[in-house]
């Protein structure tokens, strides 16, 4: 089977990540480790988005909420004393995929500007409440003093483990998407994208499908949520914030919407783009210091010039 | 004489202060061709909208084969046999022809709640498309994308997608319009195929058409019909021809 070079490019960029920790061992950068795995993260967070926003076109201005329930319910039960990362993980996701159905009951009856704003609106109630209960460190956020404890041989407080278990969940997640939008269920939020009259008028009632994969995509950055979590060993409301929420909109803009490729490019672009920004001492000063604003030109010139993001500049298929 | 598959009864639906419908009555009868005919804003997309679901009528009721449908949302309606073709070209542009058409019968396939076989590998989803897309003539188009087709092949494919549903009635709202000469004889000559086989609601400008194709036809005038009968009736019908005919002749 021929690979469309889009496909190449991920399968290339996922061999990057897999050979980051003996590099990182080599060179002896142990900071490189620590910000792959982050944005291996990020880009799972960005695929779910990916799902509803790309392949269904809902465009959620509000999925840090997911982030956020993921990471919460991972540091809430460790804060009492349930380390058991099965049991955190399980509801970490569990959780995200409920309050996603509930929201995603009632934002999916709009659209266009008023999804947007009921998606952003019940991502900050939820940041306001992490933010309002003090028993977990309110707005300052608390210390997650025991990472999620996974039986023998799966010690995350070991870095090189850790960053091999986020690798295999984002192949895991990258797989399960593509089955996903090829299938019967993925055609219909696909083709409700492209022409929801279409849709109706062939016999689609889009609404049940759409919150499916709404919750799906919950459900999927709950989990980022809870390898967030463990990934900075401090829950924070900060997790929840709409600036977060926009950063992940960001990542799949720029990396190409409605494509396989696009999230892991996007989260690989932004937050590669953002520490060379910050710390590339060859920059002058006032470069470094303003580096949000050279981050927004490259997105405003994506946009412009680059309708699919970065996997659009590779040919592919809206599959890949 | 054959049964009526639908009735309309006193539909009447404004926009505002503008009466598009005012008490329309309609019968359409099992295996006709029933062409829609009236001037520029006499309300025959409305009809259409509101046999179709899309909109629902402010009163008034419609039965499909007796059972009243009145409530009954469009994707229900679809599914309970009707199909219909939009005045603007209403197509999936992003995918190719044969997904277009794969994707009009796995809207009758039942639920789509299946997540993980791959959908354009489904012979079940694939074989009918196929055979639609040959039946109307677009057979060697199938893995075009439905954007890159002429503005008369997707006309073609959003007929082949009506028809991969199977409907019992067909709704074809101007199924010639801003085509060719020779494009909208083809697809003339193709509907012509349909008729006796398929139910079909022809709304249509060009008279040609209205004349080879129906066996029956409404006039409808300000949110009125004025007049059903055989073409040759119409032809002959004196009001017709004042409201309608005559003036459409002058042009």
């Amino acid at each position: 089977m021929k690979l469309a070079p889009r496909t190449l490019a991920l399968v290339a960029v996922l061999v990057l990540f897999a050979v980051v920790p003996p590099l990182v061992a080599a060179f002896g950068q142990p900071f490189y480790l620590d910000l792959f795995r982050r944005i291996m993260i990020f880009a799972i967070a960005a695929v779910s988005l990916n799902l509803i926003l790309g392949y269904g076109g809902m465009v959620s201005f509000g999925h840090a909420a997911y982030l956020g329930i993921g990471a919460y319910a991972v540091g809430v039960l460790a804060h009492h004393g349930l380390t058991s990362g099965l049991v955190q993980w399980a509801l970490a996701i569990g959780a995200s995929a409920l309050v996603a159905a509930a929201i995603g009951a009632i934002s999916i009856r709009t659209s266009g500007i008023y999804f947007i704003m009921i998606t952003l609106a019940f991502s900050q109630m939820l940041y306001y409440l992490g933010v309002s209960i003090e028993e977990y460190g309110g707005d300052d956020g608390m210390r997650v003093k025991t990472l999620s404890q996974f039986p023998a041989g799966l010690d995350l407080a070991d870095p090189v483990t850790f960053y091999y278990l986020v690798f295999a969940l984002l192949v895991l997640v990258l797989w399960f998407t593509n089955r996903l939008v090829r299938s019967r269920f993925g055609m219909v939020i696909r083709a409700a994208k492209s022409n929801e009259a279409r849709s109706r008028a062939l016999g689609f009632s889009p609404y049940p499908y759409r919150l499916v994969a709404f919750t799906i995509a919950g459900a999927m950055c709950g989990l980022a949520g809870a390898l967030l979590v463990n990934h900075t060993a401090y829950l924070t409301p900060e997790f929840m914030n709409w600036t977060r929420s926009g950063e992940l909109l960001f990542m799949v803009i720029l990396g190409g919407a409605g494509t396989g490729a696009g999230p892991v490019f996007g989260a690989a672009g932004l937050l590669l783009l953002e520490d060379l920004l910050q710390g590339w001492s060859l920059l002058p000063q006032g470069m470094r210091a303003y580096w949000q604003f050279w981050l927004g030109l490259v997105l405003v010139l994506v946009v412009l010039f680059a309708r699919r993001g970065l996997a659009g500049l590779l040919r592919g298929s809206a599959d890949e | 004489m054959s049964e009526a598959l639908l009735q309309a009864r006193g539909l009447r639906k404004s926009f505002g202060a503008l009466a598009a419908l005012d008490g329309v009555d309609l019968e359409v009868r099992e295996g006709e061709t029933h062409a829609i005919i009236g001037p520029n804003g006499a309300g025959k997309t409305t009809l259409i909208n509101q046999l179709s679901g899309r909109q629902r009528p402010d009163a008034g009721r419609i039965l499909f084969a007796g059972e009243d449908i009145t409530r009954l949302a469009e994707p229900a309606r679809a599914k309970k046999g009707f199909a219909r073709s939009f005045q603007v070209t209403s197509i999936y542009r992003e995918f190719t022809a044969l997904d277009n058409v794969a994707l009009a019968v796995q809207a009758h396939a039942g639920h789509s709640f299946r997540f993980w076989r791959n959908a354009r590998a489904e012979p079940a989803l694939r074989e009918p498309a196929r055979e639609v897309l040959a039946e109307v003539g677009l057979a060697a188009r199938a893995d075009v994308l439905a954007a890159n087709l002429s503005h008369g092949e997707q006309r073609q494919l959003e007929i082949a997608m009506a028809l991969a549903t199977r409907p019992r009635l067909l709704l074809l709202d101007e199924p010639v319009a801003g085509m060719g000469i020779e494009e909208s004889q083809r697809m003339v000559a193709f509907l012509a195929t349909l008729k006796g086989r398929r139910t079909m609601i022809l709304v249509e400008h060009d008279m040609d058409a209205v004349f080879s194709l129906a066996d029956r036809i409404s006039v409808l005038v300000y949110g009125r019909i004025l007049a059903t009968g055989r073409p040759e009736e119409i032809r002959a019908n004196p009001e017709v021809r004042a409201a309608y005919l005559g003036e459409d002749e002058a042009c």
